[in-house]
This record gives structure tokens, sequence and C-alpha cells, in this order.
């Protein structure tokens, strides 16, 4: 394992031998992929102590968290819990607080695991994301970051470097449901984030994300514009069931079955959609 | 005049060591120039072994290689029979069983050397059902796949079906569940051929160590040690599985000349180690229209995996338990336990009686409506009471009344009044609630013959400093061993806690007490620590060395006293049963154990309809264990069981594949979390049982039996469907309503 | 236990860091788990590993105040490192509050997830003197007991802060 001394040292590592160095942050995930004997990778780039990559920043118009902002440090941001609630309810329920201490938001990003628990939040709020390498760096909608199972837009010298939410939303109304194994320390059979802004009874504007239910976290467009100027009533509803159905492909694990994904799916749509609308 | 301390909830006495860091499990513990040893295991279920290939990258001649062919006695890791090689040497029976034996000094190259040993193995088609077993679709165990059936025979039970005004049938299923004590298996050998061998490791039973190793090497008992170290629990997962990784970290200890540690990671230890045996019981139950017991006709049947090992003592308690603490004329028990090609099923708290009592509490919530009684009335009507007998003929000595347990229980579970809301709630909620409960009795100590078979023995010893000592072979995993030992020693003797020392369990220094399960350790162990600190009491009285009444400083003045003029001052207890007590191995009839704990348990849950979860939301347990020696170690015993119990119910899957555990890590094998867990609220009750300690009797088990039954029930109360099998998983419930949706539609 | 030998890796670093007060250098491979290192070069037993894929707990340390599982940490990211273990809870003179609870009230039984849920809690009271039981339950869900049920567990938490608010 290699310590750059900056952000700088690090991009050139990457730049200079592409794909031989792996990013190295927290290790709640790369050190268990370790433990299993499950990584390709030999070279550890170590980014922990890189400041550029941590602290959380407000503009008018963006919350920006650098890459290394950990679970423990979103849950704690008034800012966050005020604004982007969803974001911190994801990462209390990431593991225990030790997981939280040393998890981050960049490397559950780049870790692209679909049952990721911040990822549904950060959709739900059309985060984007600042990729830098030594060239320069590029900003990117998160949406479609994910292209296939843990393929994503990220090149081999770019490190996520944040994670930027746009502000100046009001009157939405939110709802985050995990469902594990169990209450904590689990990994998400589905997992699932929304936000709605009612006009009158009619649904102005919707974001709806889903985790674990297809091999990326999945943004349901095809829901959210069939919802969009409807009037939630039970027929609406089971129709927005149906179109939903049609935009997740849950599989079966050793955690779960693609049948019980697919129905709780199904019915978190339906009891975010009723919460919200009974609010 | 000395209050007891018996019935105090006295510090653990190792509490400090284990709080501060400084108790020394097995791994803690290093020598020098020590080796590590690793295993290499089968890929399959089931062949014939052609070859060991070893890839040249590693410096093999760094390394000690141990196979079959190096053990110098016999290749078995002797139990009851000696059907379990110690290591593969022809032929594999399941996936992961051991077959060479690696050691060096670098713990990552024994890693890297255990992944590049190929073994060549032929499949053969292996089993992995019961019904597979049983139908001998192969024939993997002797002739017929059974490693031991049973029959129990009470009254005539085909003469009362003609009088039955109900016929209740139903079939019920367990899985199989690891025991997850949070230090996994570990032991530490030195051997060679003048001294002996010595190994020092995580267990639970120091003397069934010590009879394997000697029939491994073919040494005399003389010269084979095993010594108890610090142990992050067992609950029966340390009964009979140390025998093996003693044996193995023994053979590398005796070939290199060095001693050698073997301690597995969480993944090994869950793939390759023993589980509780899976189970299918069917019943068959007559009824009056009044819901009396008429007739309980019981099949019940248990995988035991690939060897003998202790199944048929498995197979023993369930069957006995399967009737449960019920007044029925009639009953028929048979039984079996078979061979499947899985890794060995062992001991896991209960042993077997989790098993049949899951089907017997869901079964009769079943009877009782069928003959439109609530639960608890049905119960009521056919409790046994003292003087009338359990099926295998054992007639009830003790002054329990379960109705009244029963309506305890009920009343601080606010029972009635909670199903009477939930019923009238429920229909306009999304999250529903229920309540249920299991009633239900475990016996203490080993079965029948079996304690005069142990023919335990322990002794206390004063110094002449007066200090006094405790010998047992009886071991401390959390349970509190060492702490009740001395409240009773010390209380037989009148002195202070701090004044007795329980002498760490190493085979060269203490007697054979037995195994540290089967919930005997207070009350048959223990008794045997009281009688024998008694003895030194009367040793030293009969000298005239000691008054009828005396204190702390009479004592230790009469210990150097003895030592001086008459010489050591040590007392040794021998178990002898109790008169009257008769049971007959071939009818299986008869007086099953001295004492029973007995209990009611009450779960409240709730069942969320959109993700099909349930939670446990309150649990009381109410149980009568005679005396409670210490109130916060047997309350902790309780809460922990219980929680083993709702992981049975809920959450603690072995998901097989080709007879393997696949989901061999913590993160996929999921025990409650803090954030799972109800209030479990506990109380007792103390019906005295003279032959106990102080009137104490056994509890480390009784919890496991109990808790299961009562949270399907409560999954019955709350969402009508019957769930027959656990652990019942979210998924799973989900199927039973999608089944029970489908039939109501047809 | 991963292997922490990787090619072309420089065979041993040496870390320096503070563990409970002392200047110390860690001397093993760069990936070397800060679990193994604490362990075998410090010689440290009290943490302890139960799964080794931070699920339990059991190896729970203070990493620059912070608990973290140290079955995921690399070596040669602690350099400059403040760590404190369970050795480092109790003082010369006395035990701390939470492990004196831990031993009057039932919070120990095999005593081997003890070490780290001592550190677990005596890490939340310092971040929160008076937690509910429903914060000590979510401060302790990656702390494993099969052992207790939890119960006594966070009642010798809860009594730990009635004592404190006593002497104070």
């Amino acid at each position: 394992m290699q310590t750059p001394p900056s952000l700088g040292a690090a991009l050139d590592v990457l730049a200079h031998d592409p794909g031989v160095w792996r990013p190295f942050a927290g290790g709640t995930d790369l050190m268990v992929l370790l433990e299993a004997g499950k990584l390709a990778h030999r070279r550890y780039l170590n980014i922990w102590n890189l400041a550029e990559l941590r602290g959380i920043e407000s503009s008018s118009w963006h919350i920006s968290l650098g890459a290394l902002t950990t679970y423990t440090v979103v849950r704690r941001n008034a800012t966050l819990g005020r604004e982007f609630p969803l974001l911190c309810r994801a990462a209390a329920e990431t593991g225990g607080v030790a997981t939280q201490n040393r998890g981050t938001l960049g490397g559950n990003i780049a870790n692209a695991s679909p049952a990721a628990d911040t990822p549904p939040a950060l959709l739900i709020y059309d985060a984007e994301l600042e990729l830098l390498s030594s060239r320069g760096s590029r900003r990117i909608p998160y949406r479609g970051f994910h292209s296939g199972y843990k393929k994503m837009d990220l090149r081999h010298d770019e490190l996520v470097g944040r994670i930027f939410l746009p502000r100046g939303r009001t009157g939405w109304k939110s709802y985050y449901r995990k469902v594990g194994t169990r209450r904590a320390q689990a990994i998400s059979k589905v997992c699932f984030a929304g936000a709605v802004r009612f006009d009158a009874k009619i649904v102005d504007d919707i974001r709806i994300a889903i985790g674990s239910v297809a091999p990326t976290v999945v943004r349901a467009v095809q829901t959210e514009a069939y919802l969009r100027g409807k009037s939630l009533d039970a027929a609406s509803i089971a129709a927005a069931r149906e179109v939903f159905a049609k935009e997740i492909a849950p599989i079966d694990d050793i955690r779960s079955t693609a049948h019980y994904r697919h129905v709780v799916a199904l019915n978190l749509l339906e009891e975010f959609l009723t919460t919200t609308s009974a609010q | 005049m000395r209050h007891p301390i018996i019935g105090e909830s006295v510090p653990r006495k190792e509490g400090r060591e284990k709080v501060t860091g400084k108790a020394l499990y097995t791994d803690d513990v290093t020598f020098p120039n020590s080796l590590y040893g690793v295993t290499v295991r089968s890929p399959i279920a089931r062949g014939k072994i052609r070859a060991i290939h070893f890839n040249p990258t590693i410096p093999w001649h760094e390394f000690v290689v141990v196979t079959a062919k190096d053990i110098p006695g016999k290749n078995c890791i002797a139990l009851l029979e000696d059907d379990q090689p110690c290591l593969a040497a022809d032929v594999v029976n399941h996936p992961e069983e051991p077959i060479v034996l690696l050691a060096h000094k670098d713990k990552y190259l024994a890693e890297e050397a255990r992944r590049a040993v190929r073994i060549d193995i032929d499949p053969l088609p292996a089993i992995f059902t019961m019904e597979d077993s049983l139908a001998c679709k192969e024939v993997i165990w002797r002739k017929d796949n059974i490693f031991k059936s049973l029959s129990v025979d009470k009254g005539e039970v085909d003469a009362a079906w003609a009088s039955a005004d109900k016929i209740v049938e139903g079939e019920y299923e367990t899985g199989a569940q690891e025991q997850l004590y949070i230090e996994p298996q570990g032991m530490i050998a030195t051997a060679n051929p003048s001294e002996g061998v010595t190994v020092w490791g995580s267990l639970q039973c120091p003397y069934y160590v010590h009879k394997a190793l000697s029939a491994i090497f073919g040494l005399p008992k003389e010269k084979i040690r095993v010594v108890q170290l610090e142990t992050g629990g067992g609950f029966g997962g340390k009964e009979e599985y140390p025998s093996m990784i003693a044996a193995h970290a023994a053979l590398l200890a005796w070939k290199s000349g060095k001693p050698v540690k073997i301690i597995y990671d969480r993944a090994e230890d869950m793939v390759a180690t023993t589980k509780r045996h899976p189970s299918r019981t069917r019943h068959r139950t007559a009824v009056t229209r009044d819901g009396k017991l008429l007739a309980m006709d019981i099949d019940f049947t248990l995988d035991g995996g690939a060897y003998l090992t202790l199944s048929p003592v498995v197979l023993s308690r369930g069957t006995i338990h399967a009737a449960g603490p019920y007044n029925c004329p009639n009953v028929r028990i048979r039984s079996r336990v078979v061979a499947t090609n899985m890794p060995p099923h062992g001991a896991f708290r209960g042993f077997g009686a989790p098993q049949s009592v899951f089907a017997l509490e869901r079964h009769l919530d079943q009877v009782a409506k069928a003959v439109a009684l609530a639960p608890d009335e049905f119960r009521r009507r056919n409790f046994i009471r003292k003087g009338q007998t359990l099926a295998v003929g054992q007639v009830v000595h003790e002054e329990i009344d379960m109705s009244e347990l029963l309506e305890r229980a009920l009343k601080l579970s606010d029972y009635r009044a909670k199903r009477d809301r939930f019923a009238r709630e429920n229909p306009t909620q999304t999250i529903k609630r229920g309540i249920g409960f299991a009633s239900f009795l475990h016996g203490a100590g080993f079965t029948g013959s079996g304690e005069e078979y142990l023919a335990s023995v322990a002794d206390v010893e004063a110094t002449p400093e007066g200090r006094v000592r405790v010998y047992a072979a009886s071991t401390e995993m959390g349970q509190g061993t060492n702490t009740i030992f001395s409240q009773i020693a010390a209380d037989a003797l009148g002195l202070d806690y701090a004044d007795i020392e329980v002498m760490q369990p190493d085979t060269a220094q203490v007697p054979n007490s037995g195994p540290t399960v089967a919930s005997r350790t207070c009350m048959i162990v223990g008794k045997l620590v009281e009688t024998a600190a008694i003895g030194i009491k009367e040793s030293l009285q009969r000298h005239n060395f000691l008054q009828e009444r005396y204190d702390r400083q009479a004592f230790v003045a009469a210990c150097r006293r003895y030592h001086d003029e008459v010489g050591p001052l040590r007392a040794t207890s021998r178990y002898s049963p109790p008169p009257n007590i008769h049971w007959d191995e071939h009818l299986y009839r008869g007086d099953a154990y001295g004492a029973y704990g007995w209990a009611v348990y009450v779960a409240e849950v709730s069942v969320d309809t959109a993700t099909y979860e349930t939670r446990v939301e309150d649990f009381v347990a109410v149980q009568e264990v005679g005396r409670v020696i210490n109130p916060v170690l047997a309350a902790g015993q309780v809460e922990g069981g219980v929680a083993q119990g709702i992981g049975f119910a809920l959450y603690e899957k072995v998901v097989w594949q080709e007879g393997r555990m696949i989901n061999n890590q913590m993160t996929n094998y999921i025990m409650p979390t803090s954030m799972d867990l109800p209030p479990i609220r506990v109380h007792f009750e103390e019906l005295p049982y003279t032959r106990g300690p102080a009137g104490a009797k056994g509890i480390g088990e009784l919890p496991l039996d109990g808790t299961a039954p009562a949270i399907i029930n409560a999954i019955e109360n709350a969402t009508g469907i019957c769930i027959r099998r656990i652990p019942m998983t979210p998924e799973d419930l989900m199927a039973a309503l999608d089944a029970t949706r489908e039939k109501a539609i047809a | 236990m991963p292997d922490a030998r990787l090619p072309d890796a420089p065979g041993t670093i040496a870390v320096h860091c503070r563990v409970n007060g002392r200047q110390e250098t860690l001397r093993d491979y760069p990936m070397a788990r800060l679990l193994d290192t604490l362990r075998e070069k410090l010689h440290l037993t009290g943490i302890k590993e139960g799964c080794g894929e931070g699920e339990c707990g059991a190896c729970s340390v203070e990493l620059n105040g912070k608990l973290v599982n140290s079955c995921l940490i690399p070596i040669a990211q602690v350099e400059g490192a403040e760590i404190r273990t369970i050795e480092g809870v109790a003082t010369k003179e006395q035990l701390n509050i939470v492990q004196q609870a831990f031993i009057s009230y039932g919070g120990a039984q095999c005593g081997i997830c003890t070490p780290g849920m001592v550190l677990a809690a005596v890490n939340l009271l310092e971040q929160n003197n008076h937690p509910t039981e429903p914060e000590i339950r979510a401060a302790l869900a990656g702390n494993l007991c099969r052992c207790t049920g939890y119960m006594k567990i966070f009642e010798s938490i809860l009594r730990a802060c009635d004592r404190t608010e006593v002497q104070s």
C-alpha cells in the first residue's frame, strides 16, 4: 500500500499505471473482499489522508461533500439533516457505528454494489459527481454513472472527488426504507428512496430510486413519468405498481428471492405514495 | 451468623479479567517456536480419494504434512462409536471432511499452502435429505443409514382413535442452526512419544478430548493432558468438535516436535463444524370434544450428518421431550436419526428438545383450534400434575402447578387484553400484532442411567492457609460455573466468596466430573461440590479441630492444624443416583430425568404486511428451576437462550448447496443484533429440589425449547397463517401467505 | 485472515503511532490488519477476532477517538494515529465505571465480546453521557453478543450512567 502525500501525487500514480492501483479509503468493503480472497488488485493507493477529498461545503446552489465524507459525518451534519434527510437516513442504516466511522460516500459509490444504501438517496437528490484525474476534472450527473453490474463511468486514472447535491427544493415530502436481513448490520434486500411534491392532490414532481433489484441502482423514470400530473387514488397507485414492476429485475441470491424483492419493492412504492399523500 | 450468598447476585468470579481484556483465550496464548496448523478439506460430499497433489510453488520441505498414515493409534474420534475418522484416508463422506494437515511458522504461507493442495476425489452419489436417507436412495452408513431408532409406548394408542371426537394431524420441521460462539474453535498442542500429548484450548469437556486423544495416539491415560483455557462461548458447539481439532493440532505437534496452534477463522468454523440437527416431526392427536388428550402418535426424525457422533443421545432427549408436560393416557413415539452426506450435526443447547418441542407446541395450538378452545384453556385441561405419568412412564413427584405458571406468564405479558385488542385492531392495520405462548419442560442431567454411567467426581481441598479449592472438570464458558461453585462451597463451609478458588479444568489436576452439558453443571456437579465441601468440614469436626459453629478464623486455624497433625485435607464426592430412580433402556420407559425445569414463555410479535418482516416486540419467560443460586447469572442464561431461540425461529437459516453451508459468513448467517431483540422479562419460581445443591435444578437449555414455538404461535395469532417450519424468514412468510391466498381462491 | 504479503510489497514497514498513550512503532506488512499487528507485536490480546469481516465488533478499537473495527484497517493507514484498546480503558488505579458495572450487573458472560462491547460503551458515553436505551441499542448494534441477549449489557451501561451522575 502506498500513501501519496497529496491529491496531485495520488492522481499522478493513477495516471502513470492505469488499472494497477486500487484506491483504498475506509476499507470497509475492500478489506472484506481481501479477506475472502476476492480482490484482483494487489496494489492499493491509500487516499484516506487526502484533505481535499474531505469536508462539506455549501453555496447557494449546492451542498458538496468530499468523497471521503464518512457516514458519521453525514449523520451529524445539521444542514444535510434539514435539506437532504434521506442521505442521513441512508447513512444511519449502513452498518453500525464502527462501519459508519470508516465508510465513505465515495467508497459506497465506487464499490458500485447494487445493494449500496446511499445511491438511492443520491439519485433522489439529482446528485452530481466531480471526477478528478491528472488531466483535470469533469462533472457528471450521478444518474447513469452505473452502466451495469459493477461497471461505472469511472476511468482507471480517476477518483471520485466531490458529490454535489443541488439545493433549493421546497415542499417535497420524502421517504426512505431499507429492508435488510435484520435491523442493523445488514445488506439490503430492497432499498427504496422516494421524494414527491404535490400540487393540491396532483403529483407535481417526483423522484423514485431503488437498490438491490437490478444490476445497478435504479432511478425509476418511467414510473415517475407515469405519476407526474396524476392524482393519487387506488387506480393510479395500482397502475404505477405495474409500471414500476417493469423497471426492476430482481434476482434470487443468498439473502433473498426475486419474488420477495419484487413484491416488497412494489409494496414500498405504494407505502411511499400513500404515506406522503397523507402527510 | 454469616448470611448465605446462595441466592445473591455476587459478581462473576472471573469478571475483572473479562472486562479488562486480560482473560486469555486460546489465540491469546503463544508458545515460543510454535507453528500454525491448517486443515485441507474435501471439496465434495462423497467420494473415493484418488490422489493428493502438492503444488510445487510452495516450499514443502519447510512444512509439516500429516495424513491418516501418520496416526500412531486408531484413526477415529472416539466418542460413542468409532465411525468418524480423524483424517479421511480412502473415502470422504461430507464436504469439508479433513484430509491433510499442514503446519508452518508463517501463518500467511500456511494459508497459501492450504490452497495449494489439490485432492483428487472420484465422486460417489451423495444424499442430503432425511427422506432420501430413509428411502436408502444411497446407503452411506452401515446397512440402512439409521444411526439409532427409539420407541416409546404408553397405553394403547391405536385403540384410542375410534373413541376420538377429533383427530388432528400435522407435520413440522426445524432447520440446522449454527452455534456461532463469538470465539471460533482453537487448540494448541505439544506432543512427543516420550512425554505424551498436552492440549490447551477452547472446549467444554476436557475428558471427552482426553478419551479421544488416548485412542488417536494409542497412549495410556497418564500420558494425555487436556487443559481448558478461557472459552468464548460453546453452547454445545464445543462439546464434541474440540476432540477433532485437538487431535489435528496434536498430530502436527507429534510429527514436528514443536508446539502447534490451530485457530479456525469464522468461515472455516461455520462450514466444517457441527450444527443443530435438522428435524421433521409428524403428529397425530386424538382429543375429546372437551379438549382432553386421548392419544398422541408422534413420529420424529433427525438428520445426523455423515457420522454418528452424539446423535443417539440427541435423539434420546428429543424423543423423551416430544410429548411435553401433558397428561395423555396413550402415547406412541417412533423416532430415528439418520445419516446424510453433510458435516456431522452435533450438540447445541437443547440437544433434540427444541426440535420436538417446537413441533408439539405448534401442534397443540392446532388441536386447540380444532376443538374451538383457546390455546391456554386447552393446555389447562391437559397439564400434567403430581402423581400422573409422563409419556415415558415417569411419575411426576414435584409439586409443579403448570396452570399457575401459565396464569402468571399470561398476566405478566397482559396476554388476554392484548389478544383481544389485536383481534379488534388488526383488520385495519398494515402491521399486524399477535401474541402466543409455549408451555414445556426440560429434564436436567443425563437421561436415565446416564449420570450413573458418568459416575462423576468432584473434589474440594483446603490448604494449610485455609483457602478452599474446588476441583471439577466442569468448564466456565460464560454460564457462571466458577461463580456458582464458589457460592455453593462458600455457603457449605460458612466462608467468604473470596475464600474459594475454582481450579482450572486440567485433566492433570481435576477429576472427571463429566461433560459441561445437559444442564447438569449446577444440579449434578454443583451437588458434588457441595457434598465435598461439607466433607472438608466434617473431616475437621471429626478430629475436633472445628466446632459445630465456627467463624472464618477458626476454620483457617483448623486447616493449619489438620495439615500439621494429619496431612493433606481433601474430600472427594462421587455421584450416587437417587434411590428409586429406575430407567429401562430397552423399553425406553421409567424415570428419564432426576428433575425437570418447567416453563411458560410468551411472545408478542408484530408482522409488517408490506415487507413480511416479523419483529418480536416483547417476551416474557417464566420458569420453575428449583433454587436460583445467582439471580443475575440465571436471568442471563434465560435472556441469552431466548435470544438464540429468536434466532432459531426467525433469522438463522443455514443455506445448503450439495451438503455444504454456503452462507458461512457473519454477513450472511444472520444472528440478532441489539436492534433486533425485544425486552426479555424473566421470572423465576422456586420449588427446591432436594437432590440439587441448595435445591437447585438445571437451567441452561430450557430457554431454547419454548422460545421458537411461542413466536410462531404468535405469528399465527397475528396473521392467521399456520407456519410449520423454522427458521421462518420474511420470504417464507410471504410464500405461506401466497399459498393461503391461492387455496382461498381455488 | 487475508494474505497481507502482496507481490511487489517492500516487506514490512514501520508505522509510528500512539497506543494507549504510549508512543509505539509497529512493524509489519503494510496490509497487515491492525488487529493482528496490535495483538502480535504489542501483545494487546484484549482485542479479539470474531469474524474477520467487520460484522461482530469483537475487534473494536478507538482510532483517533472513533470506534472502528481493527480487522478492516491495514496498518499502513495508522501512521500518526492515536489508538486506544481495551487495555487503555482502565487506569492504573481503577476500572472504568462501565467495566465496574459490567461486573456488577452481569454485562459479561463468556467475555469474548466484552472488550469490544466495553469500548463501544465507553466511546458512546464520551459523546453522550446519558443515553436512552434505544440510543444504547443503536450505538452497540455493531457489537454482537451470543451469550447475553444484550439485556444485561444495556442495564450495565444505564447503571454506569446513573453512577456517573451521582458522582458529578
